[in-house]
């Protein structure tokens, strides 16, 4: 369940919306401007500072001249690193990098692209979320790849969200952040029934083992490649003559159709566990190879196989009833 | 222990040995021990995790530690029982653990020990010292942070952050405003003892002095200095005798001098190091009008505090001035006070000087003649004196130091009825050829006489150069007899050494007036040099602001600087994508230039031969091999003409 947030938690939000001007996602590269980054001491920086008065204190009491030059020049060092930290964000460019849907329960990835086009390493990124985080280093004029992952529970999409970009380098004392909200989301699978019913062949629920598909001997044509596809049924010759990658089809693929509709469901089940049943067996049908269709309310899927076929139809259960936007 | 903190736990026991290794000068010989035991077993154990002490044990010593301290000063407030803390502390909280909590707990300790140093001694060396280990520390900090990079790179980026860090702090140390402190109570022990003149003289105080080479203070002549034997620097005027020791009164003091200054004056600034006491040593005799000085009724020059810090007086004296031709009976009296008995040869010896005359100056010269023909040897290992120290000295031993031959010669003069007294300070000096400064040390410490005249007022008589001229004329190192010890840079074969310490002197003497004298008199000094005389310390605080306004700027500049260093097909490349962004069309990432070109060709028909050229050029000098300079300069034109219509 998700908890509606706590007062402080919504002032907070809001006042973080105003600050940092974001209310929606943005898309396209995001290059960390000076607006956007902000600089405080951490803890240790207060406690830093607080040992600086100490031995102001004592320098100014004790009449001490080098105890002055230390304490200044750990004073300026502190000041430096407010530039460092700064530095170590400025114009960092965060870009949505990709996010592979999930089944609901399992971590969701969310891959940003981080790019230093600097000609200095930015060592020390922080890349958290509300529900975790990464720490990584970026060399010199180069990219890099940051994970981060948040947990599902519910289908349907779930954005990234807020994502704070910290550093502390370079000795600790200085905090320095930005927070962005990278256009990415992540389909989320409604979770498949643990054991499901087997698969309802010819549109009954059939009883008993599945009769394995039928072998490949009955070859039924061509069609465009689909990433997926076992290589044993690429067409090597035809590419061979210079043709597109082709995938071939044999007839016992189509043997065992496969239509799956949410009205033959049982109408008690409820539309979660219906939805959490029909991904079981769409699972099951891709496994064994078989063809099948899928009738979903107003949406439907022809027929097909295939795994981009699989997650066209996980898609549609995953969306089901909810607006695209997510 | 993983590779990354291994290094972190090295820089810091690097800087945590750098911080305490000085502090073994001072510290009690155990704890420097116990210090120097725990650096090495943690150094062990960064290799071998076995050899590390369990926390328990950590736990007892702190404990065992703190109680110790307690024992050994008596108490726990005060700098060297803190300092003593502290560093047990920092050496048990390596012991502790590795974690970035821990390592900043023991960087800020190590801070604090490296300011503590200071206490001590404020030296270059010592500064050097501390900025090694304010490095080390600033590269421990760093290193949790700069994890992968190898320990070069670390120390290049600590020395960055540290070089930066130098302006800032040149600036806040000059314009920082100053304030005198001490800002509350000191702990009794804040001023340890020094070496120096004292307010008391036995046999042997002076001859232990006279082995040390430490500077005692510093003058500089604004003219020509005075010859060697006119170099008589007053310090404490000793009247009270026991029979063994002399001892000073306490002088009235006035805001004037007691006499009146007469003939050619020398002006000269003395650069006093710490001794405590509120004494002055200046050239006799002390001019009027000095600023920030009293005049005691003994002509002695005091400070208006006790001089703790090395401090700087701007002294002018008049060397002929007649000084106390009117007396007091009471000075008088008391300058002529002797034990009640004691010393039976001496007062013999003073009655037979005194017969036949009733001139004291006869008497003054008769006792001058018979220190001269006597035989007298100069020592600075003189023979122990029990009993009566001037019957010993005068007719048994026949050798001794300044001491003993002034002790004498006024126990001579007041037993022959002429008031007079012992003066204790310094005499002589030596020039620094480097700077032209006159340096005079602990080694340079004198006791001479003087003695009243009527009519002539108090006349000084030097005793010792009257025994052996040398000492006055050519200094310590001549006097003494051949075979006998004396400070060791007065040996004739170490001129060589002699020669490094005047440049080395010449160089401190900056360091001392500059760095560590830097007060806020000299603030006030320099600033009014920059035409801001009356800046107090509103307008520094306000100068201090400016300042590390600009140099933030500065730095700021520094970190938008890395970016702009952009190649310059680079740049004109996108500012081609700049300008196909503004209508609408901005390049996706994915999209090669070509793919772009075509993509924007179909965007604007009317210029595809112009958009097709420039993205053809741009692939071409970016992937095929490098580009020549006249290329890209016709590209980046061509893409500043373009205006997408």
């Amino acid at each position: 369940m998700i908890q509606a947030p706590s007062l402080p938690q919504r002032l907070r939000r809001h006042f973080e919306r105003w600050l940092f001007r974001i209310d929606r996602p943005e898309s396209g590269p995001i290059r960390l401007q000076q607006r956007r980054i902000f600089v405080l001491p951490s803890g240790a920086g207060l406690a830093f500072a607080g040992a600086l008065l100490v031995m102001l204190l004592a320098s100014i009491n004790y009449n001490l001249s080098l105890g002055y030059a230390l304490t200044f020049l750990l004073g300026g060092i502190g000041v430096t690193g407010i530039v460092h930290a700064f530095r170590n964000l400025l114009h960092l460019e965060i870009r949505a990098a990709r996010c592979e849907p999930v089944f609901c329960g399992q971590p969701a990835r969310f891959a940003l692209h981080l790019e230093n086009r600097r000609g200095t390493p930015r060592p020390a990124l922080r890349l958290s979320t509300d529900a975790g985080s990464t720490l990584l280093d970026l060399p010199s004029e180069d990219a890099a790849e940051a994970q981060l992952s948040r947990p599902t529970t519910r289908r349907g999409w779930l954005p990234l969200g807020r994502v704070i970009i910290e550093t502390r380098y370079p000795l600790g004392l200085i905090r320095a952040w930005s927070i962005v909200q990278p256009d990415l989301r992540c389909l989320v699978y409604p979770a498949p029934e643990t054991s499901p019913p087997p698969l309802p062949i010819g549109g009954q629920a059939v009883h008993g083992k599945c009769p394995p598909a039928a072998g490949d001997d009955d070859f039924a044509g061509l069609r465009e490649h689909q990433r997926g596809d076992s290589p044993r049924h690429v067409a090597w010759k035809a590419l061979a003559r210079g043709a597109p990658l082709l995938t071939k089809q044999f007839a016992g693929q189509a043997g065992n159709e496969i239509a799956l509709d949410w009205h033959s469901l049982p109408h008690t089940l409820p539309p979660e566990a219906r939805l959490a049943r029909l991904a079981a067996w769409l699972l099951a049908a891709h496994a064994q190879g078989r063809t099948f269709s899928l009738r979903l309310g107003t949406h439907s899927l022809p027929r097909g196989s295939g795994s981009r076929h699989l997650h066209d139809g996980l898609r549609l259960l995953a969306l089901h009833g909810l607006s695209d936007e997510g | 222990m993983k590779a990354e903190a291994r290094r972190t736990a090295l820089w810091l026991l690097g800087a945590a040995a750098l911080t305490v290794a000085p502090h073994a000068l001072h510290l009690p010989a155990w704890l420097s021990a116990l210090c120097a035991a725990l650096l090495a077993i943690r150094g062990i154990g960064l290799w071998h995790p076995r050899a590390r002490l369990p926390r328990l044990a950590v736990l007892v010593l702190a404990l065992t530690g703190a109680v110790a301290v307690k024992l050994h000063f008596g108490h726990f407030f005060g700098k060297d029982p803190g300092i003593a803390l502290l560093a047990a502390l920092l050496c048990l909280k390596l012991m502790e653990g590795d974690s970035a909590r821990d390592v900043r707990a023991a960087v800020l300790l190590c801070f604090f020990l490296q300011l503590g140093l200071f206490f001590y001694n404020q030296t270059m060396g010592i500064a050097l010292l501390a900025l090694g280990g304010t490095l080390l520390a600033t590269v421990a900090l760093l290193s949790l942070h700069l994890v992968a990079a190898p320990p070069a790179m670390q120390l290049r980026t600590g020395a960055l952050l540290l070089g930066q860090a130098l302006p800032f702090m040149l600036v806040l140390f000059i314009l920082f405003p100053r304030v005198q402190g001490p800002l509350w109570g000191l702990p009794a022990d804040a001023y340890s003892a020094v070496s120096g003149l004292s307010d008391s003289m036995s046999p042997g105080t002076i001859s232990q002095l006279s082995l040390s080479d430490a500077i005692a203070f510093r003058a500089e002549f604004a003219g020509e200095p005075p010859p060697a034997a006119q170099r008589y620097w007053r310090g404490p005027v000793l009247n009270d005798f026991d029979g063994r020791s002399w001892r000073a009164r306490r002088p009235a003091l006035a805001g004037e001098p007691a006499y009146t200054p007469s003939g050619p004056t020398l002006a000269y600034r003395l650069t006093l190091e710490a001794h405590n006491p509120r004494w002055l040593l200046a050239l006799d005799y002390a001019d009027r009008g000095l600023s920030g000085v009293r005049y005691a009724s003994d002509f002695q020059l005091l400070a208006e505090q006790p001089v703790r810090s090395r401090s700087r007086f701007d002294l002018r004296s008049r060397p002929d001035s007649l000084v106390g031709r009117q007396e007091s009976t009471a000075t008088l009296t008391a300058a002529l006070a002797l034990p009640a008995t004691g010393n039976p040869r001496a007062r013999a010896l003073a009655a037979e000087l005194a017969a036949g005359t009733d001139s004291p100056r006869a008497v003054l010269e008769r006792t001058v003649a018979h220190f001269r023909g006597g035989a007298y040897a100069y020592t600075l290992s003189p023979q122990l004196l029990a009993g009566d120290s001037v019957d010993g000295f005068l007719f048994d031993s026949r050798e001794g130091f300044c001491e003993h031959f002034a002790s004498a010669f006024v126990f001579l003069m007041r037993a022959a009825g002429v008031p007079a007294r012992v003066v204790t300070g310094y005499q002589g000096g030596q020039i620094n050829p480097v700077d032209g400064v006159l340096v005079v040390r602990q080694s340079d410490a004198h006791a001479w006489a003087e003695v009243w005249l009527p009519g002539e007022g108090w006349q000084r008589v030097d005793p010792t150069a009257a025994a052996v001229p040398q000492r006055i004329e050519a200094g310590l190192g001549d006097a003494i007899r051949a075979g006998d010890p004396r400070p060791l840079l007065m040996r004739p074969q170490f001129s060589w050494l002699v020669q490094f310490r005047h440049r080395w002197e010449a160089i401190s003497n900056h360091w001392n007036q500059w760095v560590l004298g830097y007060n806020p008199d000299r603030q006030r000094e320099l600033l009014a040099g920059l035409g801001l005389a009356q800046a107090d310390w509103r307008t520094l605080g306000v100068m201090m602001s400016a300042a590390a306004a600009l140099l933030f700027a500065a730095l700021l500049g520094w970190a938008y600087r890395q970016h702009r260093r952009q190649d310059p097909l680079d740049r004109a490349w996108a500012a081609f994508c700049r300008k196909s962004a503004s209508r609408g069309l901005p390049r996706q990432p994915w999209e090669g230039p070509l793919d772009y070109g075509r993509r924007l060709v179909h965007a604007f028909p009317g210029q595809a031969a112009e958009l097709e050229r420039i993205a053809q050029q741009y692939a071409q000098l970016r992937y095929r091999g490098p580009a020549g300079r006249s290329d890209v300069r016709a590209l980046s034109e061509r893409i500043r003409r373009l205006k997408l219509r």
